[in-house]
C-alpha cells in the first residue's frame, strides 16, 4: 500500500472564502450563521443558516459558464482553484490520465431545479432553458473540475447525504493508496440554500430557529450551511518528488452502514465506523487526539455519537478533544465533512482544536470535553472525520502529522 | 365530525389501527407511534385543519405542543384552532 497525503486545500463557506479564512474564523471561534436572505424567505419557519456571502457569480464566471454552473459547481470550481494551485500540482501525461475527481453532494443542483420548477408551475412557462439537465447533475461539478484541470482518470459523484464528502474522500483515499492513480482531486460541496432546499428540510421538524448548539442541554436542532471543501489526495512519493508541501497524511477510513432506520442515528453503526478507521489506519484509540464530530445539534445525534466514542475509546474518551464545527459554519450536508477536515488539518498541523461555539448548558448524555467556545491549543498527532448520515450511512477519516 | 373524531383518525392511520381502537388516554407509544410517525401525524393535523403546529423534535416536551396521549393532542389543536382562525 502507498501513503497518501493532503498536499492542497481549498473551500468556501460561511467563515471564508479560503482555507486561511475558515481556519482563522474557527480558530477564533467565530459564527458564520445568520439570517438567510433570498427569494420567498419570509415564508419558511426556519429563517437562519450559514450561507456564503460576498461571493457572485457576475464577473467571475463567464456567460456560458454560468448557464453551466449551478451554485454548488461554483463553489466547487472555486474552492479546487485554490487547493490545486496551493499544491502546484500539474496534470499532464501518465498523471492526467490516472488521476481524477470524486466529489460528495446530497443534492447537486438543488436551486437550479428550484429556479425551473418555479418557472413551469409557477409562472406558468412551458419552456426551460436547454442546459437545466447539465447544470443540476449531481455530477456536474465533478466533470467540470475533470474539464478543467485535465484528469481524465476516475471520476464520480458520490450521494449518501450528509455522509457524502466523507464516502468521498475515503474512495480517494483508497484509490491512491492501492496505485490506481497517483493524486486525486476530492471533498465536496452543497448548495440547498434556497426555498425549496430549506422548506424540505423544516418538513422534518428537526432544525433550530435560533442557533446550532452541539453537545449542549439546550440544543434544538440543526442549522443548515453551504459551500465547498476540495482536497488534493497524493501519492506521498509522488509529492516528495516535486517537493510540495504536505499539510498531512491520510493513514485510514472506514465506512459503515446502521441497517436500521432511515433517519435515527445508531451509536453501534457510528462506533463501527470510528473502529474500522482505527484499525485501517494500524493506530489504537489511545493515540487518536481529537475528533472532528458529526455533532448535528439534534438531540439524537448527539447523545448518540458521544456513546458511540465512550464504547470505542474507552477511558481514553475522557482524555481525548472532540468538537463540532457545525456550530460555526452550519451543516453543509453533503459538503460538510470536506469542510470538517479542514478543522483536522488544523488539529494536527498547527496544534489548535476548533471550538463547539454556542455551548451554553453541560448535558450528562454528551459528558466528553467537546471544546467549548474557545478554541485549544493541543499537540495533536491523529485525529478523526466523523460523519453519519441519514440512511444510517456512516464515513469515518484518519490523519496523521507529517 | 368533529375535531376529536378527526384528530383520532389521523392518529389511528398512523398507527394502522382502526379509530375505534384510539382512545383518549392512549399514548402515542401505546399506540406503536414512533418520532417519524409522530412527524408524519403533526403534519397531516396540520394540513387537516389549516393550522401551524408548534413542534420541534429535539425538545418534544419544551414544545408548547402537548403530546403526552391522544386526549392532550386532541384539546392542543383545539386551541390552535380557536388561536389561529
Amino acid at each position: 500500500m502507498k501513503r497518501v497525503v493532503i498536499t492542497g486545500a481549498g473551500t468556501i463557506n460561511a467563515l471564508g472564502h479560503s482555507v486561511d479564512d475558515t481556519l482563522e474564523a474557527m480558530r477564533e471561534g467565530r459564527c458564520g450563521i445568520g439570517k438567510l436572505e433570498f427569494r420567498d424567505v419570509e415564508r419558511l419557519a426556519i429563517q437562519i443558516g450559514g450561507q456564503v456571502r460576498g461571493f457572485e457569480a457576475e464577473g467571475r464566471f463567464n456567460r456560458q459558464q454560468m448557464t453551466l454552473y449551478d451554485r454548488f459547481t461554483q463553489f466547487t470550481l472555486f474552492a479546487a482553484q485554490e487547493a490545486i494551485s496551493q499544491s502546484g500540482i500539474e496534470f499532464v501525461g501518465d498523471d492526467a490520465a490516472r488521476s481524477g475527481v470524486v466529489l460528495g453532494t446530497a443534492g447537486g443542483g438543488v436551486s437550479t431545479w428550484d429556479d425551473n420548477y418555479r418557472s413551469v408551475y409557477e409562472d406558468g412557462k412551458n419552456r426551460v432553458h436547454p442546459f437545466v439537465v447539465p447544470k443540476l447533475m449531481n455530477n456536474a461539478a465533478a466533470s467540470h473540475v475533470s474539464m478543467e484541470y485535465n484528469l481524465k482518470g476516475p471520476s464520480f459523484t458520490v450521494s449518501t447525504a450528509c455522509a457524502s464528502s466523507n464516502h468521498a474522500m475515503a474512495l480517494a483515499f483508497d484509490m491512491v493508496r492501492r496505485g490506481m492513480a497517483p493524486a486525486m482531486i476530492t471533498g465536496g460541496a452543497e448548495s440547498m440554500l434556497c426555498f425549496g432546499g430549506v422548506k424540505a428540510w423544516e418538513g422534518l421538524r428537526v432544525m433550530s430557529k435560533d442557533a446550532c448548539r452541539p453537545f449542549s442541554a439546550n440544543r434544538n436542532g440543526m442549522v443548515q450551511g453551504e459551500g465547498a471543501g476540495i482536497f488534493v489526495f497524493e501519492e506521498y512519493e509522488h509529492a516528495r518528488a516535486r517537493g510540495a508541501e504536505i499539510l498531512c497524511e491520510v493513514v485510514g477510513q472506514a465506512m459503515s452502514s446502521d441497517a436500521a432506520d432511515i433517519v435515527m442515528p445508531s451509536k453501534q453503526g457510528a462506533a463501527r465506523a470510528m473502529s474500522g478507521a482505527l484499525k485501517d489506519a494500524g493506530i489504537s484509540g489511545d493515540s487518536i487526539g481529537y475528533i472532528n464530530a458529526h455533532g448535528t445539534g439534534t438531540a439524537a445525534n448527539d447523545k448518540t455519537e458521544c456513546a458511540a466514542v465512550a464504547d470505542v475509546f474507552g477511558p481514553h474518551a475522557d482524555c481525548l478533544k472532540i468538537s463540532s464545527t457545525k456550530s460555526m459554519h452550519g451543516h453543509l450536508i453533503g459538503g460538510t465533512g470536506a469542510v470538517e477536515l479542514l478543522a483536522c488539518i488544523m488539529a494536527v498541523r498547527d496544534g489548535v482544536l476548533a471550538p463547539t461555539i454556542g455551548y451554553e448548558e453541560a448535558d450528562p448524555e454528551c459528558a466528553l470535553d467537546v471544546i467549548p467556545n474557545e478554541a485549544q491549543e493541543v499537540k495533536v498527532d491523529y485525529a478523526l472525520s466523523n460523519a453519519f448520515a441519514f440512511g444510517g450511512l456512516n464515513a469515518v477519516l484518519a490523519v496523521r502529522r507529517v | 365530525m368533529n375535531i376529536k373524531d378527526r384528530v383520532i383518525r389521523i392518529i389511528a392511520e398512523q398507527a394502522v389501527l382502526e379509530p375505534s381502537d384510539v382512545t383518549p388516554d392512549s399514548t402515542l407509544e401505546d399506540l406503536g407511534i414512533d418520532s417519524l410517525g409522530l412527524v408524519e401525524s403533526i403534519f397531516a393535523i396540520e394540513e387537516e385543519f389549516d393550522i401551524n403546529v408548534p413542534f420541534n423534535a429535539n425538545e418534544p416536551s419544551q414544545s408548547d405542543f402537548d403530546i403526552s396521549n391522544v386526549a392532550s393532542i386532541i384539546s392542543g389543536v383545539e386551541a390552535l384552532i380557536a388561536q389561529q382562525k
